[in-house]
């Protein structure tokens, strides 16, 4: 029984590293034999439409209102008087800035985007597209995988926003929740404000557009099987673009605030 | 001509083709035949270059594929037109923009040039208006014959097919086969098809090879399979009543 539970593990040892070693093979692979421009200029606007415009409403819509969920926990809070109020602001600033923003909005895209990309590439693995392309002699991780990654470059783009409106959600919530007053707020997020924070925000959202890029595509080009293992392969691409996003979010601010 | 000498494939410890030696003929309709798992999906991805083999050689006009550079490889697949059993269209580009995709990315022709030749390529196997469908608003039939368009749009060499009939009724089948056919004669190309439709064998299997458990157990064409004492070929080929009726006929016409 020993013996097998020591096999076993070390089978899902040689499977994990296997996967890193064919991961970074993919990602090298990416930048092998480029596509011809013209096409692959039509093929990145593609992605961005999908991956960049057509998640604004959802994190436009998450980030106000997890921002108003911020204001209020943190003024429900502070009970102590000698406290000053415009600390609502600053710290629904920091949170949004610091973490919700850049990781937490990763996390949701990481459902969002990530599910797209999977099940986008693995139906085409299944239905033989991506044998025909490389039948044709089309280096398809490159045809498939870079216009999605140079389309996430935008993503710091999307960041801004949720940025931007879960502090103004925050505000929202503040003043009118009767929280503290406005005056209170905008001097809240001004206080203390440090921009070396919005650089390293934009770093992590830079790692993590790349890991929600490649990733996903990832699990959907090496897919085998059917529709069925098409969805389980995306519920595993989220579940590792999620685990990498949260590691690497800890190694960045270890190295990047400590 | 596609020559094929000792081909082994394996997976992990199975082996899947052991030994195959074969060619296949420009001008001709050269149809793999055998039962499921027989590895005749194999031999054309082989073919195809998407499998590699352990041993054996493949050779396209006397051209090891082996041998070949990475740019020989890119010139020749280039030269190859493949339809696959579902179709393989892509799902997010029009009939049109499927027909055209090899001319974007292979030939430097001008927009109007390319739409020429997609015209005359839906054309050539009816799909004169149908060029702002979306693959998903194709029937079955259609999309084989734009997969078909697909093949032929580049002036290929070569020409693949896996099991371009599955899934069709018999009506349209025999039109697929008849287009392939006559796509062969007028291009003057090597076509491959893998199949498992009788009808097909009967109708345009100018050149059949019957793969067993890998191996090759019959080589000949549409009319020395009806001669053919070979009870592997037979219990196959045969095994419906009609087929056996068809034969029987066919022996007592001949003798």
């Amino acid at each position: 029984m020993l013996r097998f539970f020591y096999f076993s593990s070390n089978y899902t040892q040689m499977n994990y590293l296997h996967n890193i070693g064919s991961y970074f093979l993919m990602i090298g692979e990416m930048f092998r034999k480029p596509t011809k421009w013209s096409v692959m200029k039509h093929l990145i606007l593609k992605d961005v439409e999908d991956l960049i415009i057509g998640s604004i409403g959802i994190v436009a819509f998450i980030s106000f209102f997890v921002g108003g969920v911020i204001t209020i926990q943190t003024a429900l809070n502070i009970d102590n008087p000698l406290i000053p109020k415009y600390l609502v602001g600053f710290a629904t600033r920091q949170s949004v800035i610091l973490e919700f923003a850049p990781t937490f909005i990763s996390i949701i895209m990481a459902g969002k985007v990530g599910s797209f990309i999977t099940s986008s590439i693995g139906t085409m693995r299944v239905t033989e597209q991506i044998d025909a392309l490389e039948v044709m002699g089309i280096n398809s991780v490159n045809y498939l995988v870079f216009p999605k990654t140079i389309a996430l470059l935008l993503y710091p783009f999307v960041i801004s926003i949720a940025m931007f409106l879960g502090i103004i959600g925050g505000m929202a919530a503040c003043v009118f929740g009767g929280y503290a007053t406005f005056e209170d707020y905008v001097i809240g997020i001004q206080t203390d404000f440090t921009p070396f924070h919005m650089a390293y925000a934009f770093i992590k959202t830079i790692v993590f557009a790349f890991l929600l890029a490649t990733i996903p595509a990832f699990h959907g080009y090496y897919m085998k099987g059917g529709a069925l293992e098409v969805g389980k392969a995306s519920t595993t691409a989220f579940v590792w673009t999620s685990v990498a996003i949260i590691l690497l979010n800890y190694i960045l601010t270890q190295m990047l605030l400590s | 001509m596609i020559e094929v000498k000792n081909l082994h494939k394996s997976f992990e410890d199975i082996k899947i083709l052991k030994g195959i030696s074969t060619s296949f003929e420009k001008g001709k309709t050269n149809l793999i035949i055998g039962q499921s798992g027989s590895g005749k999906t194999v031999l054309l991805k082989c073919l195809l270059g998407l499998f590699d083999y352990q041993q054996g050689s493949i050779a396209y006009d006397q051209k090891l594929f082996s041998s070949l550079t990475a740019n020989e490889k890119r010139i020749l697949r280039s030269q190859i037109g493949m339809v696959f059993q579902g179709g393989a269209l892509f799902d997010s580009l029009s009939i049109a923009e499927n027909v055209m995709f090899p001319l974007k990315m292979f030939t430097k022709q001008s927009r109007s040039e390319m739409e020429d030749r997609v015209n005359s390529a839906l054309k050539r196997v009816d799909l004169e208006n149908a060029h702002h469908k979306m693959p998903s608003e194709a029937s079955g039939g259609m999309q084989k014959r734009v997969a078909i368009a697909r093949a032929i749009v580049n002036n290929p060499k070569y020409l693949f097919c896996d099991e371009p009939n599955s899934g069709l009724d018999p009506k349209t089948a025999i039109v697929i086969d008849n287009l392939i056919q006559e796509i062969t004669k007028e291009f003057d190309i090597v076509t491959v098809i893998n199949s498992h439709d009788m009808n097909s064998v009967m109708e345009i299997g100018e050149k059949i090879l019957f793969l067993k458990d890998g191996l090759k157990a019959w080589e000949g064409s549409n009319d020395t399979i009806f001669k053919t004492d070979n009870e592997v070929v037979t219990d196959f080929v045969y095994s419906s009543n009609l087929f056996k009726k068809v034969r029987k006929m066919y022996l007592e016409d001949h003798d």
